[in-house]
């Protein structure tokens, strides 16, 4: 089969099922969706659709960046617009099995879109709603709409032309084309992709190796997860157009292990590749050979770091090694070898696909493109986003977030990973670009926002990252290795009530030295999580330090729980649940909390009806607080 | 499980870029990676045990010990951290009376904490063998193990 057959056969395919004879649904089942219950979700809707003895297909589509209303099931009947429906309960399935599917009711409330104009009245189309509206989707454009284990879903739409268009260019061409469309690597660093192709083309060696780095290893982040499983080969053609832009014959993709459904489709999808002869010898007839193999992580987020990557590959130790020379002209067993995220693979088969012009038409002078981020924590609707770069907080917070969980105030957004930093209130106009977020003092990472808002204690915050860092520093660096030990013994003591006056001081000092003595880029932006949080929020530090209380009433050592007598209906939940039997009471006895003995778990802070809201957690000075827990006791 | 060593090392031609697949499919097959699998390694690859034991303790996904039938990563990426996951650690700890990096004494259950599971939209979560709990709370602990429990 030749690829204007494969084309027209994918179209066929593709075509009927969005313009099907039977009923078609389709169900969000990447890791979010599967998590929030799609599977039983799926099967009940099988079982009521049987019952009525009516035909039906399912298909499992990937994520479509609406985290926060999984499972979503999309009911496409025969002659009406496909309908999502979001945040779907077995109840709820069986619902919409009998209102709309039988009864032909749409049940308006359940629905968060459909997917033509116009189609069904007060429904918006879904790309109107607010979420999805401010947003931009190429990367993400068949994530949620196309079948990941189904090559010919990708291929009926332009999947694989934009490799077709490359073979038909010499390697140098296509290099120009990268070049010309502005393309910027989206792991983190920023660096040109066309220049690092140019590197390994213009290098003699008869050998080279092209590495797609898939080991998303920032907290907070899963970008590259949900577009590997949503739409995997969106990243294979870019890893084919970049072997034959640079020479390679020879390809790892790198993926974490804690992402099995994302490998699951990645050797499917290799599978297909090669049943279609998009891979091996003489791929669709062009002369051109070229081979994946997949290399899964082991659990060390220093591996991200590309000479890192490289030794795990080749079966060493994954530690990062002095640069130059270059992994363009000594990488992977010596040899020339390119290194590209997911998500830059995936921009260079968009790219391919459409014109270096369409893809620059976004974004700003200096960075080009869209940009895909996971918005998660303290937001209304988490879930992944795609916005042109040069977009700022605000609009990706406030109107593609909703604004801040429970109507709460907003403190801060973590940007760019344990590399990154904490940008408070007076950043939120910022724009969303590699070089508007490094003078801020944060950098634009892999794509990770972490929203906080009053309830998240900015040094417990600095705290967390020392420890990620720490932990997964290699150790071949002594500043990285002792320094960051040695910060995050300080950073716990403050966050236990027992930082001392010079603590702050003694931090950025240590700071300092880590980021010019580290040799890689884990050691050397370690410490960027604590300084941005001591230059944007020094009185948090101060309140712990000198104060003895944590204003956000998050660390453990300087806060309590209290029973408010005036609120407590004495109805014994807290008291049953409480794990070290810590609560005094009884049925019409206003229960107490016996200090001495309560381990500070937060279970009857959480058990407690929202209603009566009767257990609080209070944070005071020292003195005080033990005068409040006497006061307590004595009742 | 099923496979024994000798059928696994079959697979591999015994280079050095193999060393962490063979690891990781003996540890696949096994559950951990017992010693007498590092040395037929060792002797099947030629490198050293003591350099197999280098790159096997680098990795934060080997480990030497048996594990639990059931065995739960609590994540501790940033925004579960953000959304009380120590407290989930904690509860899960007291409920099933282990720490963190322990099995409990009757090879029931494993307790690890991961990095991140990417499932960062509806924390925080947990894996529980391969599948992804997510929004989880207090309450759900007991359910955890009950809903899972064969």
């Amino acid at each position: 089969m030749n690829f204007s057959e494969m084309i027209q056969q994918a179209k066929e395919e593709y075509n009927s099922l969005y313009q099907n004879e039977e009923l078609v649904i389709l169900i969000g089942s990447a890791t979010c969706g599967n998590s929030a219950g799609a599977s039983i979700v799926s099967s009940t809707i099988q079982e009521e659709l049987e019952k009525h003895n009516i035909n039906y297909k399912i298909v499992e589509v990937g994520c479509i960046g609406l985290c926060y209303a999984e499972p979503i099931v999309t009911i496409i009947k025969p002659g009406s617009p496909a309908i999502f429906y979001g945040n779907i309960t077995p109840d709820m399935a069986v619902e919409l099995v009998d209102s709309y599917i039988i009864n032909n009711d749409p049940l308006l409330d359940y629905a968060l879109g459909t997917f033509e104009d116009g189609g069904i009245d007060k429904i918006p189309h879904i790309f109107d709603i607010p979420v999805l509206k401010p947003q931009v989707r190429m990367i993400l454009r068949n994530c949620g709409f196309i079948d990941p284990k189904n090559i010919l879903h990708y291929i009926a739409n332009e999947g694989y032309s934009g490799f077709v268009n490359a073979l038909g260019m010499k390697p140098q061409q296509v290099i120009q084309t990268i070049k010309k469309s502005g393309l910027r690597g989206r792991g983190g660093a920023g660096f040109p992709t066309w220049q690092k192709w140019q590197f390994c083309l213009d290098s003699a060696e008869k050998t080279k190796y092209i590495i797609c780095n898939a080991d998303e290893g920032d907290p907070g982040a899963f970008m590259n997860r949900s577009l590997l499983e949503s739409d995997p080969h969106s990243a294979l053609e870019g890893l084919l157009i970049a072997a034959y832009a640079t020479g390679a014959k020879a390809g790892y993709i790198y993926c974490r292990a804690e992402y099995p459904l994302a490998l699951e489709r990645l050797k499917h999808a290799i599978m297909q590749m090669r049943e279609f002869r998009l891979l091996g010898d003489n791929i669709l007839d062009s002369g051109f050979s070229f081979d994946i193999e997949i290399k899964e992580g082991a659990g060390a987020f220093v591996c991200g770091e590309e000479t890192a990557l490289i030794a795990s590959i080749e079966g060493r130790r994954g530690m990062p090694r002095t640069r130059p020379p270059f992994p363009s002209t000594s990488g992977l067993f010596g040899k020339p070898t390119v290194i590209n995220n997911v998500e830059t693979l995936a921009s260079v088969s968009l790219i391919m696909q459409k014109s270096p012009h369409e893809f620059a038409e976004y974004g700003t002078r200096q960075s080009k493109g869209t940009k895909t981020f996971s918005l998660v924590g303290k937001v209304k609707k988490t879930g992944l986003i795609e916005v042109p770069l040069g977009t700022t907080l605000r609009e990706v917070i406030y109107d593609i977030g909703g604004g801040i969980q429970n109507d709460g105030d907003f403190k801060a957004v973590q940007i760019g990973g344990p590399s990154g930093g904490c940008l408070p209130e007076s950043f939120i106009d910022t724009p969303i670009d590699y070089d508007s977020l490094n003078l801020a003092g944060a950098i634009m990472g892999s794509g990770g926002l972490v929203v906080m808002d009053q309830n998240t204690c900015m040094v417990d915050v600095a705290r967390y990252f020392l420890e990620f860092t720490q932990k997964e520093s290699c150790g071949k660096c002594v500043p990285c290795r002792l320094g960051t030990k040695q910060m995050l013994d300080i950073l716990v003591d403050i966050t236990e009530g027992k930082g001392k006056p010079n603590d702050i001081n003694l931090l950025v000092e240590l700071a300092e030295a880590i980021k010019l003595a580290s040799l890689c880029g884990l050691g050397q932006t370690a410490p960027n999580p604590v300084l941005t949080t001591i230059r944007f929020f020094k009185d948090e530090y101060g309140a712990h330090i000198q104060e003895r209380m944590c204003p956000s009433l998050l660390c453990r050592e300087l806060i309590s729980y209290i029973v408010l007598p005036d609120k407590c209906q004495s109805c014994m939940l807290c008291l049953k649940s409480c794990p070290v039997d810590a609560i005094i009471g009884g049925k019409k006895q206003i229960h107490v909390i016996d200090q001495t003995k309560c381990i500070k778990c937060g279970t009857c802070f959480e058990v407690c009806s929202e209603k009566f809201a009767a257990v609080e957690k209070v944070s005071k000075t020292k003195g005080k607080n033990e005068k409040l827990d006497d006061e307590k006791i004595d009742k | 499980m099923g496979k024994d060593l000798r059928e696994i090392l079959s697979f591999y031609k015994g280079d050095r870029s193999n060393l962490i697949p063979i690891l990781q499919d003996i540890q696949a097959n096994f559950g951990y990676l017992p010693e007498n699998a590092i040395l037929e390694i060792s002797k099947f690859t030629k490198i050293p045990e003591s350099e197999i034991y280098g790159v096997a303790t680098f990795y934060a996904q080997f480990r030497f010990t048996p594990i639990g039938k059931k065995h739960i990563m609590v994540c501790e990426g940033t925004a579960c951290h953000v959304k009380g996951a120590d407290q989930i650690m904690e509860g899960i700890e007291r409920y099933l009376d282990i720490k963190e990096g322990e099995t409990t004494p009757d090879l029931e259950c494993s307790l690890e904490s991961v990095a991140c599971l990417g499932c960062c939209a509806l924390a925080p979560c947990a894996m529980v063998n391969e599948k992804v709990e997510s929004n989880l709370t207090l309450k759900d602990i007991k359910k955890l193990f009950s809903k899972n429990s064969k």
